[in-house]
């Protein structure tokens, strides 16, 4: 973290404290949305990403086209921290609408950049304030007034880029590369860039102490989004068919997925799609033919958020039942209801764990970064197509919309995929009688066939109805209770195939756990560090599925008080531990968020030690 | 519903069309649903239909929602895969299935709840997009599973068998059909053998939408006589536009019209429909007559039958969309995963 000391300020002449530190700052863009900010704030931040220091890029924004109030925050920390931090550092304060709200999140001695081209006071004696009339200045170098408008974003990069002391350059290719194929476009945007270096070079020389140096810690990372890596994990892992319904923030997921397939399943000669991408009228007709192209041999998935699964959950019922390999990507947002759709939640685990009326359960996968969330997709598919099932992967918004620093994608070319057990014509020329729903293993998986295999064998009627081995309709109750009886063991044979945990020791050696899951984990690396600096010794585990698997039942048997780290109201990952595990409630203290932030490591730790030190805190916001 | 199951021991003098394959391979299960309901003459209508088309059943899909007319699927087409799902959703099981194999012949079974209420989105859509399918509404105009309610298909003046009023007008599903961009539209009568096993035909031999109203009277809860879609009252007024013969490919024309009394659509197969006409100004590829044909049957009281709309030149769901044309579930892992190599690429791209 940063510290002040005393300094010249540049314009005033007297004595100011400043904010000073190397790669390690929290710097928040406030402006209008649909003003084109957005990519001018993605590309500071990749900039400072090629410099060789981890970012974690954040954009908060309405639910809303034009002319609401947006904001994007960067936290910049070379030791990889990248959590959401509370306490801004820099702030470039681009909308007079939020002007009262953003100046007073700005840290004391922090750095406040507006457009001059208006002056105001703000009130405050103990920021620093630099000024750039940005709009003047693009109104005499533009004459075109949509460049005017747009260009202000560039000429704000271009100021950080002189005052945090960065390689212009690197801003340059970015610009490059961005407009490849529209030369044109180049020069006007470098001119934009160049607008603000220039100002910040003349007038503003020294007048930072927070600054950008160039670094390693990059090395072996990419910058992308889970919704991208979980669409590109579908191209990887076999998905022909992706029907969905635009839904906040899921619907980027889908875009990658298509995005990908133009680029790499396009047959070659024929130019024909080795896909099929279709936006269904809503969320269950993309259920409907999610399962339907599942149920026909081939991967098929869709992508939604908490609303869609509703909307879902009749279909995921029939799926479950008629056993179905079906993928879905829940990509969580604020709920109940409409919700906050723009903010992050872990809301749905209830209602993706057990979505449908009656006895149902489902596979869960809840990667923690865009790395994960890759994997994880293909995973989900040969997880569906072995235990024949809905197989749930639950992202949130902050994981599938934001950019994250995270692992490179690793793909080996020897691995195949696990189609599960689906009998072929010859498969069935050598049984006597197929039964769709016959337990021949033992492990509660039967045996399936496609629609067209066998002209004389195989074919059977699915359907969502009670149902004996052959799937005849069957209301024999003791039948349809044996059918039930099969599924759980063919959901105790899912906790065995599903990722494990993922543990920070090697060995328990606390009585005390902390049990997390999905996107906490960038907080939770840092709060343990935290902890640990605070000689607070505790073990901690990652929940990377559900059914929970035998590793996660001994962390908890391990363990005599165990906070579980969540990012909703009702503590529902603790809830499906005790019912699933029947744990007692005593044992489990729940560390909750969801005011629609991410969760930060001090939340994290204040909580922990408030617990500790026997004065519990209500939860309800980031920190 | 499948629990009874037929000898299979066959007749040897019963015919066999080209496969070698008799009527009886084409059967189901014994129906269970109430004696002299339409549903069953239109399964026996398919029965006829795929076995006169030497059809391999096992490369036919046949799906369906909830209710009485989503249960038929299981009294015909004993080796073909069926898939019962939910209520109103047949639609976009169908879609799904189709895109993974385009090769399969899709049958979709439906009824008057399950299409024009509960799942009148997914009718729409499906049509809409063109599916290559034949999509089969067993009109009754009431809900028989639940005991005779309205349904949203019963003509307004229709009494319950109770004597209730209707209080709503009927949705007219072929007329959206064929605005919706149905390729083939055909409203039939499952009393009516001789027009429905040539159209049914000609639906299955069809490449786009093509869907088929059958009035199919419920003998238990919609076939007194204040009610529009009894037998009694379909045969009175039954008001039909052609008598369809349907000419498989490479076989010669029978049946000996007067000229100029015919029209002939010609399949995507290389059949043909040849349509005696029994109005004059008959034309079935022209959308707007056939919208005005049906509202002015309906103003006189009559329904019209007989293929009312036919774009044999239709694109289907698969060109739109530029799909392969191999089956996308028979694409082996090389076909579609991009490997290292590519993917060191784009990691590359993400720096």
């Amino acid at each position: 973290m940063g510290y002040a000391e005393f300094s010249l300020s540049g314009s005033e002449g007297i004595f100011m404290s400043k904010i000073k530190s190397v790669n390690d700052f929290v710097i928040k863009f406030a402006n209008v949305n649909g003003s084109g900010s957005a990519s001018a704030n993605q590309m500071f931040a990749k900039g400072v990403f090629r410099s060789g220091i981890p970012v974690s890029p954040k954009n908060i924004f309405p639910s809303n086209i034009q002319g609401l109030p947006t904001w994007f925050e960067v936290r910049v920390n070379e030791k990889g921290y990248l959590g959401r931090r509370e306490g801004i550092d820099i702030f470039v304060a681009m909308n007079p609408q939020s002007y009262a709200k953003d100046v007073a999140e700005l840290k004391e001695n922090g750095y406040l950049i507006y457009d001059s081209s208006w002056k105001r006071d703000f009130g405050r004696e103990d920021i620093n304030i630099l000024e750039i009339p940005l709009t003047e200045l693009c109104v005499q170098e533009f004459t075109n007034p949509k460049q005017r408008l747009l260009f202000k974003n560039l000429g704000y990069v271009g100021l950080l880029a002189s005052i945090l002391e960065m390689d212009k350059e690197v801003y340059i290719s970015l610009i490059e590369e961005q407009f490849k194929g529209k030369e044109k476009l180049i020069e006007p945007n470098v001119k934009a860039l160049n607008i603000g270096y220039n100002y910040a070079e003349e007038n503003f020389k020294d007048f930072c102490q927070i600054k950008v140096e160039k670094s390693d810690k990059t090395d072996g990372l990419i910058l992308t989004s889970g919704n991208d890596a979980a669409g590109l994990g579908c191209v990887y892992g076999g998905a022909t068919v992706c029907a969905w319904y635009p839904i906040t923030p899921s619907t980027s997921l889908a875009e990658s997925y298509s995005k990908y397939c133009e680029k790499l399943r396009v047959e070659i000669g024929t130019d024909k799609n080795k896909f099929a991408f279709i936006q269904a009228e809503d969320e269950l007709a993309a259920m409907g033919m999610t399962i339907g192209a599942n149920w026909n041999g081939a991967r098929a998935f869709t992508a939604t958020s908490g609303p869609g699964v509703s909307l879902m959950s009749e279909f995921i019922g029939l799926a479950y039942f008629a056993e179905v390999p079906t993928v879905l990507f829940n990509v969580q947002r604020g709920g109940p209801s409409t919700g906050m759709p723009t903010r992050t939640q872990q809301s749905d685990i209830l209602c993706s764990a057990y979505a449908s009326h009656g006895d149902t359960k489902h596979v869960l996968l809840i990667p923690s970064d865009p790395k994960e969330c890759f994997d994880f997709a293909v995973e989900a598919f040969n997880l569906a197509d072995r235990l024949q099932t809905p197989v749930i992967v639950l992202l949130d918004l902050d994981l599938g919309m934001n950019d994250w620093s995270t692992p490179e994608f690793e793909w080996d070319d020897e691995t195949s995929f696990d189609r599960g057990k689906v009998l072929s014509k010859e498969d069935l020329d050598g049984i006597e009688r197929f039964g769709r729903y016959l337990d021949v293993d033992g492990d509660g998986i039967p045996y399936r066939t496609y629609p067209g295999t066998h002209p004389e064998k195989g074919a059977y009627f699915t359907r969502g109805t009670s149902h004996d081995e052959y799937a005849g309709y069957t209301e024999d109750g003791v039948k349809n209770a044996e059918m039930l009886s099969r599924l759980v063991k063919k959901f105790q044979t899912a906790s065995s195939l599903v990722p494990a945990p993922v543990f920070n020791q090697e060995k328990s050696t606390s009585s005390m756990g902390i049990i997390y899951f999905g996107s906490t984990d960038c907080s939770m690396q840092e709060a343990l560090d935290i902890l640990e600096e605070q000689n607070v010794k505790i073990d901690a585990m990652r929940i990377r599925a559900f059914p929970f698997n035998l590793e996660v039942w001994e962390f908890i048997e391990d363990h005599d008080l165990l906070f579980i780290v969540e990012q909703n109201r009702d503590g529902q990952m603790r809830t499906l531990i005790m019912a699933e595990g029947g744990i007692i409630p005593d044992k489990l203290v729940s560390i909750l968020c969801f005011d629609g932030q991410p969760i930060t490591a001090e939340h994290i730790t204040n909580k922990i030690n408030a617990h500790l030190s026997g004065k519990p805190t209500p939860a309800i916001a980031a920190s | 519903m499948t629990y009874i199951v037929k000898p299979k021991n066959h007749h040897p003098l019963l015919e066999k069309n080209e496969l070698g394959l008799t009527r009886r391979d084409y059967e189901g299960a014994v129906s269970t649903l109430c004696a002299g309901c339409g549903h069953d003459s239109i399964s026996s209508a398919i029965v006829e239909a795929c076995f006169q088309l030497s059809i391999e059943s096992y490369k036919v899909a046949k799906l369906s929602g909830i209710g009485c007319s989503s249960k038929a699927p299981a009294y015909f087409l004993n080796q073909s895969h069926g898939f019962n799902s939910v209520h109103g959703r047949m639609p976009s099981i169908a879609t799904g299935a189709a895109m993974a194999n385009h090769e399969l012949l899709y049958l979709g079974i439906s009824g008057d709840g399950d299409s024009a209420s509960i799942g009148i989105g997914q009718f729409v859509h499906c049509a809409r997009r063109q599916l290559n399918m034949t999509y089969i509404v067993e009109n009754n105009g009431t809900y028989g599973l639940t005991k005779g309610q309205f349904s949203a298909t019963n003509d307004l003046e229709s009494k319950s068998k109770y004597g209730d009023d209707n209080l709503f007008p009927s949705i007219d599903l072929p007329s959206m059909a064929i605005q919706l961009g149905a390729s083939f539209v055909a409203r039939s009568f499952s009393g009516d053998k001789d027009q429905l096993v040539p159209l049914l035909k000609a639906a299955l031999s069809h490449k786009g939408f093509s869907f088929l109203d059958i009035i199919s009277p419920c003998v238990t809860f919609n076939n007194h006589n204040t009610s529009t879609k009894s037998y009694d009252y379909i045969r009175e007024h039954n008001d039909a536009l052609s008598r369809p013969d349907f000419v498989p490919s490479g076989k010669e024309i029978v049946t000996d019209y007067p000229r100029g009394t015919t029209v002939d659509v010609p399949l995507h197969d290389g059949s043909l429909l040849s349509l005696e006409k029994l109005s004059e100004d008959y034309d079935p590829t022209n959308k707007i007559t056939a919208i005005k044909d049906i509202q002015e049957s309906q103003r006189d009281g009559k329904v019209l039958t007989g293929l009312l709309y036919v774009d044999p030149e239709a694109k289907d769901l698969r060109d739109i969309l530029n799909v392969s044309d191999k089956p996308l579930n028979e694409m082996s892992q090389n076909e579609l995963c991009p490997g290292s190599e590519k993917l060191k690429d784009i990691n590359l791209g993400l720096k």
